[in-house]
């Protein structure tokens, strides 16, 4: 018995280090997550204009831009899948990938083929795991990402789109899957499709009074539109990866309480299970004790 | 009509600069623009270069953008920079040395940008000086 116990001690004490590291890693995350939500915040203003700049753009001249033309026969899609560099976050990569998961599915029965590319260790990964080709993967950036990065990402995809049918390399759409940050408890995975672009979103109707100017453009209507749509593209992108980065924080945030809500519990059930130890075991020293003595008075009044 | 233009320097991450000026001056592709209260709304793609923005009471701001362009309407002037910084965040030395690396590039038009880039900065922090 006196051996259990030490065993049951042992496995609090590992239980109680456990549930410190969990803690720790829960209260950063917390303090991440503000600072997330500060750069979406930040963010913000610049996304806001450049729409605003591209839906006037929009309503005032032709549309008429390879950003924005719909290939008549689709043959290939690229998929960006957005997933974190660490894991203890739950389900959060693993529901992410399912949602592309099953996108790949749906565009593989309208008769595309898929290209992937992925942003996060996590989901690199998974494909290289199961052996299957991924285009290119950038990682290392997944709970801080720069607009450097966004960028880079923008440019390549928007490379591979711009290229004709048939040639090597070219998609015809560009989708994204990433994770919405809807709240502290509630990130839901989304798909969406980046190109070719639908100008004008619906997130903010511009209100009655909110009545786009006639604007001049300079040089000239296509070139702006020229300027304009790129840039659009990796903003969108840039408020993809700062959405799942708040929700990849979000989710680790929530792993690791209850990581330490069970560490909690498991102290408890062992500290139960240990004092029962010692309290048999004692129980039994006792009854030895008695015994013994017993035995002893017995021998000795036999002897009389 | 508000009595000064309101302006809002924004870079894709951040917003630089923003409230009331006087006068605001770019440079755009087809050459320096200056904008003052009540011009006609205009969008305007912006090179590699500084722009000046004239505040009513202090002397106003310089900052360097990296492309992006203009928008004016209404009096509310707003640059968009997916990189823009003002001149007092903006390291001389660090600057010079980029365009003396930059003029060692090899490829003709990344050296050029990256020339331009450096010089915008450099000429940022000479006007606000």
């Amino acid at each position: 018995m006196a051996v259990s116990l030490r065993e049951y001690r042992a496995r609090i004490r590992s239980t109680e280090s456990m549930k410190k590291i969990t803690r720790a890693m829960e209260l950063i995350a917390a303090s991440r997550i503000i600072k997330a939500q500060q750069r979406a915040q930040a963010a913000a203003p610049y996304a806001r204009e450049l729409t605003r700049a591209v839906s006037a753009v929009a309503t005032f001249s032709n549309v008429d831009h390879p950003l924005t033309k719909e290939e008549e026969d689709p043959k290939r899609a690229a998929v960006l899948i957005v997933t974190s560099d660490r894991g203890l976050a739950g389900a959060y990569s693993s529901s992410v990938l399912k949602e592309a998961e099953r996108l790949v599915e749906r565009l593989r029965d309208e008769g595309k083929e898929v290209d992937l590319y992925i942003s996060g260790r996590k989901g690199e990964a998974y494909f290289k795991f199961r052996n299957r080709p991924v285009v290119r993967a950038w990682t290392g950036f997944s709970d801080q990402p720069s607009y450097d990065v966004a960028a880079e990402i923008g440019a390549a995809l928007i490379e591979s789109f711009l290229k004709e049918q048939g040639e090597e390399g070219d998609v015809d759409e560009v989708h994204v899957v990433y994770t919405r940050f809807r709240s502290m408890l509630v990130q839901e995975p989304t798909a969406v499709r980046l190109l070719p672009l639908e100008v004008i979103e619906g997130e903010e109707a511009p209100s009655g009074s909110d009545v786009l100017p006639l604007y001049e453009f300079e040089p000239s209507p296509e070139a702006v539109l020229d300027g304009l749509l790129p840039q659009y593209v990796q903003s969108r992108i840039f408020f993809a990866l700062l959405q799942a980065a708040a929700s990849e924080l979000a989710a680790r945030q929530k792993a690791m309480k209850s990581a330490t809500d069970n560490a909690d519990e498991l102290i408890k059930k062992y500290t139960r299970i240990a004092n029962q130890a010692r309290q048999a075991g004692i129980t039994q020293e006792i009854s030895e004790i008695v015994g013994g003595v017993n035995a002893l008075a017995d021998a000795n009044a036999g002897s009389e | 009509m508000a009595d000064f233009l309101q302006v809002e320097l924004v870079a894709a991450d951040r917003t630089v600069w923003s409230g009331e000026a006087t006068m605001v001056i770019a440079r755009t592709v087809d050459g320096d623009v200056g904008v003052l209260r009540g011009h006609a709304p205009m969008l305007s793609l912006l090179t590699q270069a500084t722009v000046e923005i004239t505040e009513p009471e202090s002397g106003g701001v310089v900052a360097a953008v990296e492309g992006g362009f203009i928008s004016v309407a209404n009096d509310r002037v707003s640059i968009l920079s997916e990189r823009a910084v003002l001149a007092e965040e903006i390291d001389v030395t660090a600057a010079r040395q980029d365009l003396e690396a930059a003029s060692a590039i090899e490829d003709p038009e990344e050296s050029a940008a990256a020339v331009r880039s450096a010089e915008a900065r450099i000429r940022a922090v000479e006007k606000a000086g």
